[in-house]
């Protein structure tokens, strides 16, 4: 089985910082590292390769040192990885990233057919889970979002529990499909000795939106539909009340009466 | 693509397993307000076999105009069938605004028919309005788990999409009488039904328990907790004020309670009227998931944990001291 | 001090680090107190090719020698050394095979054994026959294509868990010491059956078992190296696995070390950090200049090893012969001394870094919510296992009358 992981570098999401007053991300200081959703996603591609045989390739856009992130994915077990860096992909929102994904996942299919793509949930800087599911619109091809469990690999279909709010549903899949998990699927694990050597020297096959043949009047800042019109720092109020006693016995009495006075039990 | 061509704000009530998501009124409520700032109608659209009977429902709590689309092969949810209805019911009827609950489902449904469209989406907004000047939708969204606002636009292409965070709005009141046209749409189910994936089972909660995003009252645990067993003392806490359990991250990490139970950026959101926060220092990842709370209670050891800033009410304590005295003073 | 001499002991280094901080140590209260085995860690460790690193490459494994193997060890017991024995003792119980096995009997073991699929034990220790392995008990009776094992191992690590056992019997129980063989013996061959599970002090997520032979039949292939010559192999094993043992002793006072300081700094009394209290800071000076030294120690004798032990394993590849063969071809230099010295100098290290650092961090130290008495009851093992410290004493005055001896009287 020949799958292809979705990954994408990302601030490390404990040190995000925000200037109050620009509203702009202090990228000074901040260490950037594999979307942490997508550990998940690169985790079962090299599960299921493990367990059925194939490969894993993994395909991420940015900038050139968004590399770091692919030789990552080699130390975490993937076999081939691939990087769309072009300055026309800049600042593309949600619709146009899942568009050039979906044209280098493409060029990897016609270089070895493409069975099964997975993502992870969300990132944890735009958070919006959109990926997944819009690759496999541009692909015209099944998907499952919220794939907590891999039921059954079949020879022609994969059968995969997603999670619902009030359950999970089951759901099977023809290849190639597209998946977007969530951190219930697995534990990843860390990277091995051989894999840390391996990234080191893996070859990260960089193409340009020419390269994949992607339209660029679909992609960039210019061109994508959405845009950023205004950020800013949220508020936060601060009034609480301090719930007093001279132990722990009496705060809980105390706190069940304003509780109860304010009408909130 | 003539933008001018597009009228009317739409919603899509999301309706499985024969109930109404609570989110299609906080959609109304949403929708309404963006309806009557352009002039426009209100439509909301319904999938699924045998929802006909919510159309008044939705009428009453403020649709103008609801599109059904009723049939067996929409009876589960599976995501190209309903992109590709809704696609074609967006093409024939050509709305300006179109929002969908950002729940599991309306993450992917939006996000799939975004494309099968052609526009834009902006993913998971709390707040939406109508600017004045140019009629455009602005859809504010919390990003950086929380720790930035981004106000997004989608200026060329219509509808202008956006999935809202359930909870981010109040539901809209029934109100009695309230008239409105519903349009069934007459589909060939098969051209939409794809032949490459298929149902095959829904698994209810074993937990059982009352689903977090439908609780009133929830009784939150973090490390402090310290086990497995902890929970069992929050639970009885939530079953005593008839609420639900929930947890931060560290407590699910370490196996003490199920993920679907996690509250913060990389679990569920919730808006419930009382939050018991114990043990939960109230790292920004988990405020983002808990901060729309009316009332927030933090009970913990720490008097600096960030929590007991953000909190309405804070108690330094030992929730394992605490939530026992407290469970026998509600006896 | 990192010894890491290349990027793959290096990347050691770092992939056990990872290992420790994100795996290891989130499980090590709980699997200790529960006393049990872990298969999720198992897992992990197979996954992130912890059983290989000291095989070659030919079977799956890293290509790494002795040095990657003890600083393998190092680092996972720094987190945990219980845990940290799932690889340690199936090298333990491999590193015999692999010294005496023949190219077919490599070619059989070594691929599940560096993936991980199987796990190997070491049995020696009997009831009778400790410190004085000469006294063992357990016969292994030539008949036909098979021998019949029988007898009794105590006190074996990861037992009733591994799959495969390297184990000491008697071949030849009328030629006494001479008549030691090795077997390896499988998990589930009829008439093997697992006895008590022991309670330990320390190391308490690492199972230890009796081992019972009745009657076991254990086809003839799975001798190792020729009949007679089990302590000769045992000495060679003892050898090249004493210095993990010496690792590890380092690693678990290093882990004493990373929860002691961290606290001296930030505990108050009397109106100031411990730690500056000079009496307790020169006492973790010490501690941290012996745990050095010990470390030191160790992986000056590895990689001193490894300039031996990696060419003999490349030779003995090439040749389709057993590695041990290839050893005595190039034979310079008996290792047993210096293997005997680590041992005795750093499992002593550790017993008192994590004694003396129970002392200075005082009451919470003794608590176990405070991962600090577990480094103390966990070191002691590292003084008797593999040898107890007096054993050690002894491999050292032997070695040392031989060589003073072969001088002559010159002085």
């Amino acid at each position: 089985m020949h799958i292809v992981a979705c990954v994408k570098q990302t601030p490390k999401s404990d040190n995000v910082k925000i200037d109050p007053a620009t509203g702009c991300l202090i990228r000074s200081g901040t260490e950037s590292a594999m979307n942490p959703f997508d550990e998940f996603a690169l985790e079962e591609a090299v599960t299921l390769k493990e367990q059925v045989g194939g490969k894993v390739s993994v395909i991420t856009m940015g900038p050139p040192q968004a590399e770091a992130v692919l030789r990552d994915s080699i130390a975490r077990g993937a076999d081939e990885v691939f990087q769309l860096g072009d300055r026309a992909f800049a600042g593309s929102d949600t619709w146009s990233t899942s568009y050039a994904l979906s044209k280098g996942i493409e060029k990897i299919n016609s270089l070895q057919r493409v069975d099964l793509i997975i993502c992870g949930k969300q990132t944890n800087d735009s958070d919006t889970g959109h990926i997944g599911p819009q690759i496999s619109a541009w692909l015209k091809i099944p998907n499952a979002a919220f794939v907590k469990k891999v039921v059954r690999v079949n020879e022609k279909s994969i059968v995969v529990e997603r999670l619902t709010e009030d359950g999970s549903e089951v759901v099977e899949l023809n290849y190639p499909c597209v998946l977007s998990v969530v951190k219930e699927i697995n534990k990843p694990r860390v990277r091995s000795v051989k894999g840390r050597m391996q990234a080191k020297r893996a070859t990260v096959t960089v193409w340009t939106a020419d390269d994949v043949q992607a339209d660029k009047t679909m992609l960039g800042i210019n061109n994508c539909p959405t845009r950023v019109v205004k950020s800013f720092v949220p508020k936060r109020e601060v009034n609480a009340t301090i719930v007093a006693g001279a132990n722990g016995k009496e705060k809980a009495v105390k706190l069940v009466e304003l509780l109860k006075e304010n009408n909130y039990i | 693509m003539n933008i001018k061509d597009y009228k009317n704000v739409w919603i899509f009530a999301q309706a499985q397993r024969g109930k109404l998501s609570p989110t299609a009124y906080e959609l109304l409520t949403a929708g309404r307000k963006l309806a009557d700032d352009l002039h426009e109608k209100l439509c909301a659209v319904l999938l699924g076999h045998n929802v006909q009977n919510f159309a008044q429902d939705l009428i009453s709590h403020g649709a103008d105009v609801v599109y059904v689309c009723d049939d067996p092969a929409l009876e589960n949810y599976m995501d190209d069938t309903y992109a590709r209805v809704l696609a074609e019911l967006v093409a024939q009827y050509k709305p300006n605004k179109f929002l969908i609950p950002a729940t599991n489902m309306g993450r992917s449904l939006s996000a799939k028919t975004a494309v099968f469209v052609g526009t834009g989406l902006t993913a998971d907004a709390t707040d939406v309005t109508i600017n004045p000047a140019d009629g455009q939708l602005h859809a504010t969204r919390p990003t950086f788990g929380g720790n930035l606002m981004a106000t997004i636009t989608c200026a060329k292409t219509r509808p202008e999409m956006c999935s809202l965070r359930p909870m981010a709005y109040e539901k809209a009141p029934a109100q009695t009488g309230r008239k409105g046209e519903v349009i069934a749409f007459k589909f060939d189910a098969t051209k939409y039904v794809s032949p490459l994936a298929k149902f095959v089972e829904f698994i209810q909660s074993k937990e059982g328990g009352l689903d977090l995003s439908e609780a009133e009252v929830i009784v939150a645990g973090g490390r402090g907790v310290g086990s497995k067993d902890g929970f069992k003392l929050l639970e009885k806490l939530a079953t005593r004020l008839g609420g639900a359990v929930g947890a931060s991250r560290g407590p699910v990490d370490s196996g003490w309670i199920d993920y679907r139970y996690q509250i913060g950026l990389t679990g569920r959101t919730v808006k419930p009227k009382l939050y018991i926060a114990c043990g939960i220092s109230g790292q920004i990842q988990h405020m983002a998931g808990m901060s729309g709370a009316n009332v927030i209670v933090a009970i913990n050891k720490d008097p600096n944990a960030p929590i007991m800033k953000a909190a309405h009410f804070a108690l330094e304590g030992d929730l394992h001291e605490v939530i026992p005295a407290m469970l026998e003073v509600l006896h | 001090m990192d010894y890491a001499i290349n990027e793959m002991e290096q990347e050691v280094l770092n992939a056990t680090r990872e290992l420790a901080q994100k795996k290891l140590k989130p499980l090590r209260a709980e699997m200790d107190a529960k006393e049990t085995f872990s298969k999720e860690m198992y897992e992990e460790y197979r996954k992130s090719g912890m059983f290989g690193l000291w095989l070659p490459e030919e079977y799956g494994g890293l290509g790494g020698g002795i040095t990657c193997l003890a600083m393998a060890f190092e680092e996972l017991s720094r987190a945990c050394a219980g845990l940290a024995l799932t690889p340690g003792t199936s090298a333990l119980g491999a590193i015999p095979m692999f010294l005496a096995a023949t190219k077919e009997q490599r070619e059989k073991w070594c691929p599940d054994l560096a993936s991980g699929k199987k796990l190997w034990a070491f049995a020696l220790t009997e009831p009778e026959a400790g410190s004085d392995a000469t006294a063992l008990k357990t016969t292994a009776i030539k008949d036909g294509d098979f021998y019949v094992v029988n007898g009794t191992k105590h006190f074996i690590s990861t037992g009733k868990e591994a799959d495969f056992y390297t184990v000491a019997v008697n071949t030849n129980p009328a030629r006494g010491p001479r008549g030691i063989s090795l077997l390896v013996i499988e998990k589930g061959t009829p008439g093997f059956s697992f006895g008590k599970k022991e309670e330990k002090m320390g190391i308490r997520t690492n199972p230890t078992y009796e081992l019972i032979f009745e009657n076991v039949r254990v086809p003839k292939e799975n001798l190792l190296g020729s009949e007679g010559r089990g302590l000769l192999y045992l000495q060679e094993t003892l050898d090249y696995s004493r210095p993990g043992v010496a690792a590890q002793a380092v690693g678990i006072a290093q882990g004493a070390l990373d929860t002691t300081i961290p606290y001296l700094r930030t505990r108050k009394q009397f109106g100031q950090p411990i730690i500056t209290f000079q009496a307790l800071g020169h006492k973790v000076a010490e501690l941290a200049a012996k745990t050095e030294a010990g470390r030191a120690l160790v992986y000056n004798l590895t990689h001193r090893m490894d300039t031996e032990f990696l060419p003999a394993v490349k030779n003995a590849l090439a040749n389709g012969t057993p590695v041990h063969d290839e050893l005595k071809k190039l034979k310079g230099e008996r290792w047993t001394k210096y293997s005997a010295e680590a041992k005795l100098f750093c499992s002593n290290v550790a017993m008192e870094v994590a004694d003396e650092c129970v002392t200075l961090c005082g009451g919470i130290a003794y608590m176990r919510d405070f991962p600090l008495e577990k480094y103390m009851r966990d070191a002691k093992i590292t003084q008797i296992y593999e040898g107890t410290v007096h054993i050690q004493k002894n491999e050292i005055l032997t070695a040392l009358i031989k060589e003073y001896a072969a001088k002559g009287d010159e002085e």
